[in-house]
């Protein structure tokens, strides 16, 4: 089950995981999260998180994304601790799509992508062509293009997490955190976000680590799964081998059936039917 | 499909313009840079319209030729020595507060971010009301008063407010805590002065221009001259995409707390050598960043339009106040006190008709 963290720290760095946590122990205001956590984020994966809450899926994940400094342990982007390497040089290589983010009063689609650019400029390179070329690909492959003139306060919740991810997009990064990107969306644009996610993976090769709620999106969409209860790994590896009744029932609880998706062939959780005992 | 994209980008970045050179670039709101240019020429007209106006009354020709070198001894003497320190100090006291407002506005990402409402200007009045009453110290000790006031009040509030990276919304708790016991620690401090000191003490925390020389002005200019860069080339890109929460700009490459503690710094710097110079004058910072921001329309920080809006509203001010009623001289800070007040009510009103309040 562990496969993936051995071969990582076998391999060279560069070589199957450029994003690694060794050793973590991440907590908040004194209160342990994890302790002592040893993951390993495949090159070219998608790898999806999942766990019930306060797991402690979105602190991992805002560990390597340098937001939350380890108490112990290391987060290790390209074979060198990411909290010694400078912000603007960590930006070029992994971007993060926040829980939450506001957008500034009265700023417009075009714009607020534009500023996913920042990592890339100078104050004597202000706007190049190519910041140009990436801000209009990066707004036509989330299809928010013919929003570009609009303010982003008065777009849907299902536009506006567009706009950001095409922010994200803008940052070209060839690592992509987003934490939990379909909360607050409804069922239609979850699966929009999700499949805009599959096809920057798939189409052009990115590494994408995503915190999900949902396990059978998570089991649909992932190359790599990641699961975690009391902020530990459970399993991890492709979804067919890690999502098996007994896993789900010993990290969520829940007693289930694991059946084939008819529309995918991943592996589908059926919670079993209420038993009026329990009730 | 990307040239019909790239249109749309172009159409979506409307009003912004771009200078390209050499593989340099350079990327500005145009309507920011009109607003800007005009309100430094408005600023620049009531400069020459203050300096003309008094009990000796001098043409903008007459007032302009002195500024060039010429001019007669008497119009000299006047313009150079008694009036041109007291408008100077009164552009330099509005710009510092209008930059250091905007700065604190866009830091907190809350309109009622300035100085005023922080706890900074109270700090300020505390020094240099100790400098009066404890002390009895001369001009130049109550100018010293107001700035280590506010220094020290700026390193309190952000040691208190502090806690893994200080955050907006605390940096404004704390400060309004502590901006009500600097308040209570002056009313105690007033009440220990003396009759003549605390005259002076009063009119000093209405802000006043009166009696202005250049002595006031020069070190609030070093401090705007040193710290302008520092602000607006050092950290003004880092502020900007600091509206966008600080996890999004920290993984934007922005180093977020650096960047902020430099414009803390900065700000506070600002506030406390303009209540050195004219006096806790009211409400301008908290003004002059929400007037350039309706003015230009868009997004960001708007540390240059803020800064020409703080120093044109200030002339405004003192031109009023000299003006409003003849024979009656009043202190600046009343009539930014008057205008602010009611701008500020303005606005809470049309906040809460928003349903941001």
């Amino acid at each position: 089950m562990a496969t993936s963290v051995d071969a990582a720290r076998g391999g060279t760095a560069a070589g199957s995981a450029r994003l690694r946590g060794e050793a973590l122990t991440l907590s908040y205001d004194g209160r342990t999260v994890v302790d002592g956590l040893d993951v390993a984020v495949p090159d070219g994966s998608f790898t999806v998180v999942v766990g019930p809450n306060a797991c402690g899926k979105s602190t991992l994940l805002r560990a390597l994304s340098r937001m939350l400094p380890p108490t112990a342990g290391h987060v290790v982007l390209d074979g060198d601790d990411i909290r010694g390497q400078p912000a603007r040089r960590v930006a070029r290589t992994l971007g993060l799509l926040p829980q939450s983010s506001t957008a500034p009063d009265g700023i417009t689609v075009a714009e607020l992508v534009a500023r996913g650019r920042h990592p890339h400029q100078g104050l004597l390179r202000q706007w190049s062509p190519e910041d140009e070329r990436v801000v209009a690909e990066s707004m036509a492959a989330t299809s928010v293009a013919e929003l570009a003139d609009r303010f982003v306060d008065e777009l849907s919740g299902g536009q506006r997490q567009r706009v950001w991810i095409a922010m994200a997009l803008a940052q070209e990064t060839p690592l992509l955190l987003l934490d939990e990107p379909t909360t607050f969306l409804d069922v239609q644009h979850q699966y929009d976000v999700l499949d805009l996610c599959a096809h920057l993976h798939e189409e052009r090769g990115r590494t994408l680590v995503a915190v999900l709620h949902d396990l059978n999106q998570a089991a649909r969409y992932a190359t790599h799964l990641v699961a975690m209860r009391d902020g530990r790994i459970v399993a991890q590896g492709p979804p067919a081998e890690v999502v098996t009744a007994a896993l789900v029932e010993e990290v969520f609880r829940l007693p289930c059936r694991v059946i084939e998706d008819p529309e995918t062939g991943t592996p589908l959780v059926v919670p079993a039917a209420r038993r009026r005992a329990a009730v | 499909m990307t040239s019909f994209s790239a249109e749309r980008a172009a159409k979506g970045s409307a009003g912004l313009s771009v200078l390209r050179r050499r593989g340099l670039s350079l990327r500005f709101h145009r309507r920011s840079l009109l607003v800007s240019t005009g309100l430094a020429l408005l600023t620049g007209a009531l400069l020459v319209l203050l300096v003309g106006s008094g009990e000796y009354p001098l043409s903008p020709a007459e007032v302009v030729e002195v500024l060039a070198g010429g001019g007669h001894a008497a119009d000299a003497f006047i313009v150079n020595e008694v009036r041109l320190p007291r408008a100077v100090t009164g552009l330099l006291v509005g710009a510092a507060l209008g930059l250091s407002g905007a700065v604190f506005q866009a830091l907190v990402r809350n309109p009622l971010g300035s100085p005023d409402v922080l706890g900074f200007t109270q700090g300020a009045a505390t020094g240099a009301l100790a400098a009066i009453v404890l002390v009895g110290g001369g001009s130049m000790a109550l100018a010293t008063g107001a700035a280590l006031g506010g220094i020290l009040t700026g390193a309190v509030i952000y040691l208190l407010a502090w806690r893994g990276g200080a955050h907006g919304q605390r940096l404004i708790l704390v400060g309004i805590g502590v901006a009500a016991i600097l308040t209570g620690v002056n009313g105690y401090l007033l009440t220990r002065a003396d009759m003549a000191d605390a005259g002076r003490a009063v009119l000093w925390l209405t802000g006043s221009l009166d009696g202005r020389g250049w002595d006031s002005a020069l070190p609030l200019l070093a401090v705007l001259c040193a710290l302008l860069p520092l602000v607006v080339l050092g950290c003004g890109r880092g502020l900007r995409m600091m509206e966008l929460g600080d996890d999004a700009a920290y993984a934007l490459g922005v180093p977020v707390e650096r960047v902020r503690l430099a414009l803390l710094v900065a700000a506070v710097l600002l506030a406390a050598f303009a209540a050195a110079a004219a006096g806790p004058v009211a409400f301008v910072a908290l003004t002059a960043p929400q007037l350039a921001r309706r003015l230009t329309r868009a997004s960001g920080p708007h540390l240059l339009p803020s800064l020409w809006t703080g120093a044109a509203l200030l002339l405004a001010a003192d031109w009023l106040a000299q003006r409003a009623f003849p024979g009656h001289l009043l202190p600046v800070g009343v009539v930014t006190g008057l205008l602010g007040g009611g701008y500020l009510v303005w606005l809470l009103a049309r906040e809460r008709r928003a349903g941001r309040l």
